[in-house]
């Protein structure tokens, strides 16, 4: 993600394509750590793999894992929204991308001006 | 079982041609201006937004072999077997979230139709891409023949297929996968994608139904639950330990858990699940599938459940044949339990439901074969209009393949392979995932690595045993794992010894300084989304490019 740094957005200068798009690298973090709780819960055979407490009849080895099925649905879903602000898209239609880039993204490209000037 | 169900079969038949009718209209849906390249014939144009992929990834990645399998293993040898089908199918939803987007952009920009195109691209290695798409190729043809496995299994309960001539006891299945393959012909991608939404619809009606209706029945949920856990402690005739598992024990943790972690990473190495994904029409729509796929999970739970319900009915599934066949389990627990037109209903809904995994399958492994094989290799000036011709064709011997597996192999032959076939997919997975995020592993480190996991995960699998069904190979897919000394799933065993060779030997190439091969893509490519313009493809060597779309 370091190479977020190298991207000019700078209207006057074509965007290199050969990078990784800047990030913020604490949001995707975060949504790495929700994306791994249900690999870690499900893999973690021994802390489900009983038959008390029953719910409705339910053995808890089997109502804990379809329990897993509505909290990973909705731990992918905000993952989803955090990649999404976290890294947002950025065209490759080179100069017109660049431009429109540091339209949306207005302080990134005003302090580069800024150095630039 | 040789009396034919009548209005079964009259609902079956109804619904099945409904279907057809579906599938032959597909091609003008969305109609394309002309279907003469594989992204119009083999990727649906790539234009489908989250709800039809939704259907189309569920209707592909939940086959009817898998509802059939999973109660069946349920039933006859309980949860380590069966149950580990739900962990499987939550796990890989993060996992596929994680990696899908790059795949999909990467493949976007560079027009990639399958795994190995995108390998060749990335490592510039015509012998690496040859095995991924070897093991592709291979790794799909046992996995359509077991979905005629799942529509015999539906025949045979509802009284076809018992008749002593060959003709007319294949006959059924023989005019049902002609006639799938007249309409994946012409409509290609475009008529799984169609089908599904009946097929999905089916599916979630029937289970939702049996699964309120079945429990009150048959004594209650608590009553179910007991009848399961009798029926796997009771000792087994021949070596007697108990008949199956409950709830897992302490040996059997590991066992589990690298089922469910290892089909996980497998399934989107298949070519189907692949071919699935990239008909996207958005970097997003399969990110947003990753969050609302599990909604399959929760009813294949459901329906493994419906494999210990039919312990609790006293089903007894004996197959045309006079011998008792758990495959047959929950076609039978509908017969038994349902009035004749809705168990009709439910038998439409698990043939249906093998006809869009065998499109899709078919589909992917003939532009597997067609841009792997016979463009990369065979006739590398071929233009898209050939490209697709080829695919078509293909598409339709992969399925006579498997007609003729099913019909003149014994059953248990498509069963062994598609076990192997789950561990030697596994085996790519380094290279494609890898490849993904980094070059740095050597392109034949991981050839090696690819090589050395074949053999293991075939060697393995060779040895197992099972004495309870009278074979000596291939009787399922555990074997104790070297250094950890318990059970554990073979395709994941072979797959740690698959990257610890990759790692190695691309420290041994990387000191020897072997050089790499071309990477085509940038960095970028792996963050472009549908607005981005495709890459013009520049002349490799050895290929005349068709002029691009």
């Amino acid at each position: 993600m370091s190479t977020a740094d190298t991207v000019d957005p700078d209207r006057n200068e074509p965007v290199d394509h050969d990078t990784v798009p800047p990030a913020r690298t604490g949001l995707l973090v975060l949504a790495g750590v929700l994306l791994a709780l249900p690999v870690i819960a499900l893999m973690w055979v021994s802390s489900y793999s009983r038959d008390e407490p029953r719910l409705g009849g339910f053995p808890f080895f089997i109502w804990y894992q379809f329990l897993w099925v509505f909290l990973t649905s909705a731990l992918t879903y905000t993952a989803y929204r955090l990649v999404l602000v976290a890294r947002p898209h950025r065209p490759m239609d080179d100069l017109g991308a660049g431009r429109e880039w540091a339209a949306d993204h207005g302080t990134a490209s005003d302090v580069s001006r800024g150095e630039r000037a | 079982m040789s009396d034919i169900n009548g209005v079964a079969l009259f609902v079956l038949v109804v619904l099945f041609a409904a279907v057809t009718g579906m599938g032959f209209w597909a091609s003008r849906w969305r109609r394309p201006t002309s279907m003469e390249s594989l992204d119009e014939w083999g990727l649906g144009g790539r234009s489908f937004g989250t709800w039809i992929t939704w259907f189309l990834l569920g209707g592909d990645l939940y086959t009817a072999y898998t509802f059939i399998a999973v109660p069946a293993a349920m039933w006859a040898a309980g949860s380590v077997s069966g149950f580990f089908a739900v962990p499987y199918t939550i796990v890989l939803y993060p996992i596929i979230f994680i990696f899908m987007g790059r795949m999909w952009s990467v493949s976007h920009r560079h027009g990639y139709v399958t795994t190995a195109d995108f390998v060749r691209g990335r490592f510039g290695s015509r012998g690496l891409s040859l095995a991924v798409a070897v093991t592709g190729f291979l790794a799909t043809m046992p996995y359509i023949a077991l979905q005629l496995v799942g529509i015999q299994a539906v025949l045979e309960v509802v009284g076809l297929g018992g008749g002593d001539s060959v003709l007319a006891k294949d006959l059924p299945l023989f005019i049902a996968f002609a006639l799938l393959a007249a309409y994946t012909y012409s409509g290609g991608l475009r008529a799984p994608a169609v089908i599904a939404f009946v097929k999905d619809t089916l599916i979630y009606l029937v289970i939702i139904v049996a699964i309120i209706y079945l429990p009150t029945k048959f004594g209650g949920w608590t009553h179910i639950f007991d009848a399961a856990q009798t029926k796997m402690a009771k000792p087994n005739p021949v070596d007697g330990k108990p008949t199956g598992v409950f709830i897992p024990g302490a040996t059997q943790y590991w066992a589990y858990a690298t089922l469910g972690l290892g089909s996980a990473l497998a399934l989107f190495m298949y070519p189907h699940s692949i071919t699935a994904s990239l008909s996207a029409s958005t970097r997003n729509t399969v990110r947003r599938n990753a969050a609302i796929l599990p909604a399959y999970s929760f009813v294949l739970g459901l329906l493994a459940l419906l494999g210990w319900v039919a312990i609790a009915a006293g089903t007894k599934p004996i197959g045309a044949d006079g011998k008792p066949n758990a495959q047959l389990v929950i076609p039978q627990l509908f017969e038994d339990a349902f009035p004749s037109w809705f168990a009709g209903v439910a038998f439409a809904a698990i043939a249906i439901g093998a006809l869009v995994p065998a499109a899709i399958m078919s589909i992917a492994a003939a532009n597997t074969f067609t841009r792997n094989i016979y463009k990369e290799w065979l006739k590398p000036d071929a233009t898209v209009e050939q490209e697709a011709r080829v695919s078509k064709l293909a598409s339709l011997v992969v399925k006579l393949f498997a007609l003729v597996f099913v019909l003149l192999l014994d059953k248990q032959n498509a069963i062994n392979f598609q076990l192997l076939g789950g561990i030697w997919i596994l085996q790519t997975f380094p290279t494609i995932v890898l490849g993904l995020y980094t070059r740095w592993m050597h392109r034949w480190a991981l050839l090696a690595g690819w090589a050395v996991g074949m053999a293991y995960g075939t060697y393995e699998a060779w040895n197992v045993a099972n004495p309870r069904a009278g074979i000596n190979h291939f009787g399922g897919s555990l074997a104790n794992m070297p250094v950890i000394g318990q059970l554990g799933y073979i395709a994941l065993t072979a797959f740690v010894i698959n990257l610890a060779v990759a790692v190695v030997l691309t420290l041994v190439l990387r000191a020897v300084k072997v050089p790499d091969g071309d990477d085509e893509t940038i960095r970028g490519d792996y963050f472009a989304d549908s607005g981005d313009p495709r890459v013009e493809k520049v002349k490799q060597p050895l290929h005349q490019e068709a002029p691009s779309i």
